[in-house]
């Protein structure tokens, strides 16, 4: 009965909060536009019984799927998306990975203070770093200014609304999701091991190839993950510091939502868009299981 | 079971009283003289939450999911037009609004095209959508004879590509841009069928590659700190900006003008949403605001026009005497409104801003 008890809350707790809100935003993407409030049909109405939710069935279709087939926008957007998404988390994987090299190999009683460091951001409100990114970006921006006084440039550099601004503000924002999780295997590595390494003949060079990369192995897909996720549907960092040319699926999603009023074909877009994600999902989640089976 | 009663009637009127105290309104950004907001709550002891957006199509989402919470929104003509057909909006009671006698004919005549019979809205602020210039930077660039007043100085492409590097911001409304890209064509801006907007896009995307931003709200402050050139948007931000570049002394000169072509005329209305918390607050917020020396301060300082005749005497001279703000006669008759987009067309119209913003 525990044991029970103990299972079923985390998955009531998926039930409610991620399969219920997929079958509303399914139930509307199947649905059609109207002029109403809100602006779709039909809506189900119980008060019938079972006739009214046989109608209420009857009247869904996949028409807004189709759509989305027709237009080559939403594909290039999806796939624009998913390159945006994979080069960021590179570059943030490449940017991350010297950091937490090296915090793990700092003196012990260093460590907490440089982890603190990392988090101490989170402490600011996401949106106001975002809207301080753009106040250094811009023509008449701080590293504009600095760059011109040093002599540098002579005409501002276009930073600001270009994809660069995006992945910068993509690499700042999640390089802490990076971090961790590869500070945290690889500060759990035995140093002994690379001794034994050096013992062996192996430069610290190809230690660090054959031991040390092979060992935080764990952490760095769990990083990636953490990066790629959450960046694929990424709406906020692109309309504040992207460009017009920034195509990205969350946009198109706030076009489809706010600018058509078309609630069922933005339904449609965010059901594919969780579909895409649902692999990389379902492979973070096997990564995570392999190292507590690889742990225990 | 008396003391539960009681206790419950004690209740019900602390939270109506609570309920009472509290009226929320959604404006425009930029679109008021704050001390009025605090003049309001010393008057009426209403609590006044206020907040802000800048696109119709934000406020219109929330209209159509219902439950916004508001109970002062400010949608422009087209918009409340169909907010209305969806239901999202109660009649006024006027017999809570003293001040409706000063409401002018003049522009009551055209809300009615949006609003038949004015039932639901009052106007709030009418303005036109033109083009605000760094005067000194486009004469350097395009010469003294400059065509700041038309509209081919944002869409004809010589023109725009002198202009790139120092920067030209759009509104990013294509119920703003597409007409102005038609009248600019020569046909008639209120067009919605496909070959009104294969013209837009041509005309659109010649310029495209000079455009900078399509934003809606940003182009006030980089108008006036001289980080743009050009920006087509909205007559009294342009003013707004010409004001605050005049303020900071920083040698930036800002002109407003609308295209000789003609320029859209719109309407900001306030109503009252179906579900408002608070409907008896809004009329008195309402009440407030068609007070002729409040509306008069309104509109000295965000320098839109009013639908208020009675604001008119205790307007400033730099308000009711600026063609730009009141139109004379003449420059009336180069105004044109436009209508609602139906679904089918506003689908084209919003696939059409997509593809002219990010060439997909």
């Amino acid at each position: 009965m525990r044991r029970a008890v103990l299972i079923g809350i985390p998955y009531l707790w998926l039930v409610a909060l991620f399969l219920v809100p997929f079958l509303i935003v399914l139930k509307i993407s199947l649905s059609d536009i109207a002029l109403a409030r809100p602006p779709y049909m039909p809506q189900l109405d119980l008060s019938e019984g079972l006739s009214g939710l046989f109608a209420f069935l009857a009247e869904l279709d996949f028409e807004n799927f189709v759509f989305l087939t027709q237009d080559s926008l939403y594909w290039k957007a999806y796939l624009s998306s998913l390159q945006i998404a994979f080069t960021a988390t590179f570059i943030t994987l490449l940017v991350g990975y010297p950091i937490a090299y090296g915090m793990a190999r700092a003196a012990q009683e260093w460590r907490p203070t440089l982890l603190m460091l990392v988090i101490l951001p989170f402490w600011t409100s996401f949106l106001i770093r975002v809207y301080s990114w753009m106040g250094i970006l811009s023509n008449e921006g701080v590293l504009n200014q600095l760059l011109s006084w040093l002599g540098v440039i002579d005409a501002p550099l276009q930073i600001l609304n270009t994809n660069t601004a995006v992945y910068i503000g993509i690499v700042y924002t999640y390089l802490p999701f990076m971090i961790l999780p590869i500070y945290s295997a690889l500060e759990k590595m035995d140093e002994s091991l690379l001794e034994a390494a050096e013992d062996l003949g192996c430069s610290r060079l190809s230690a660090f190839w054959l031991v040390t990369l092979p060992l935080s192995k764990s952490g760095v897909i769990a990083g990636c993950f953490l990066v790629f996720i959450p960046t694929l549907g990424e709406f906020v960092i692109p309309s504040l510091l992207g460009g017009s040319q920034t195509l990205m699926i969350g946009k198109i999603l706030w076009e489809e939502f706010f600018s058509n009023r078309d609630w069922p074909v933005a339904s449609a877009v965010a059901v594919i868009l969780l579909l895409i994600l649902i692999i990389p999902i379902i492979l973070f989640q096997r990564n995570e299981q392999k190292q507590r089976e690889a742990e225990g | 079971m008396k003391t539960l009663m009681s206790f419950t009637a004690t209740l019900a009127l602390v939270a109506g009283a609570a309920a009472a105290e509290q009226v929320r309104v959604y404006n425009w950004s930029d679109y008021i003289d704050e001390s009025l907001l605090e003049k309001f709550e010393q008057e009426t002891g209403i609590d006044l939450i206020y907040d802000v957006f800048d696109s119709n199509e934000v406020l219109e989402t929330k209209m159509l999911a219902g439950g916004s919470g508001y109970d002062v929104v400010v949608p422009s003509g087209t918009f409340l037009q169909r907010q209305i057909e969806a239901g999202a909006f109660q009649k006024l009671d006027t017999s809570k609004l003293p001040n409706f006698g000063n409401m002018w004919d003049v522009i009551a005549k055209r809300t009615a095209v949006y609003d038949p019979g004015n039932e639901y809205s009052i106007n709030y602020m009418w303005g036109t959508t033109g083009i605000g210039v760094n005067v000194g930077k486009v004469k350097e660039l395009l010469g003294e004879d400059a065509p700041v007043d038309s509209l081919a100085l944002i869409f004809d492409p010589a023109n725009m590509e002198k202009l790139a590097s120092c920067g030209v911001h759009l509104l990013d409304a294509p119920v703003e841009v597409v007409p102005a890209a038609l009248a600019y064509a020569g046909m008639n801006p209120d067009a919605k069928d496909d070959e009104a907007l294969a013209k837009a896009e041509e005309v659109l995307m010649a310029v495209r590659p000079y455009i900078q931003k399509f934003h809606s709200s940003e182009y006030i402050n980089a108008l006036a700190n001289g980080d743009i050139c050009v920006a087509f948007g909205w007559s009294g931000d342009i003013l707004q900006a010409r004001d605050r570049a005049a303020e900071a002394n920083n040698g930036v000169e800002v002109a407003y003008n609308a295209p000789s072509e003609g320029a859209l005329m719109w309407f900001d209305q306030m109503a009252i949403p179906v579900d408002a918390p608070n409907p008896a607050a809004a009329h008195v917020f309402l009440n407030f605001i068609m007070d002729a020396q409040n509306m008069a301060a309104a509109s000295n300082y965000v320098y839109y026009a009013n639908g208020n005749k009675a604001s008119q005497e205790f307007l400033n001279e730099d308000v009711i005497g600026d063609t730009a703000i009141y139109p004379n006669a003449a420059a009336l008759e180069n105004l044109y409104t436009t209508t609602p987009f139906p679904p089918k067309e506003q689908r084209s119209l919003t696939r059409l801003w997509t593809k002219i913003k990010s060439g997909t």
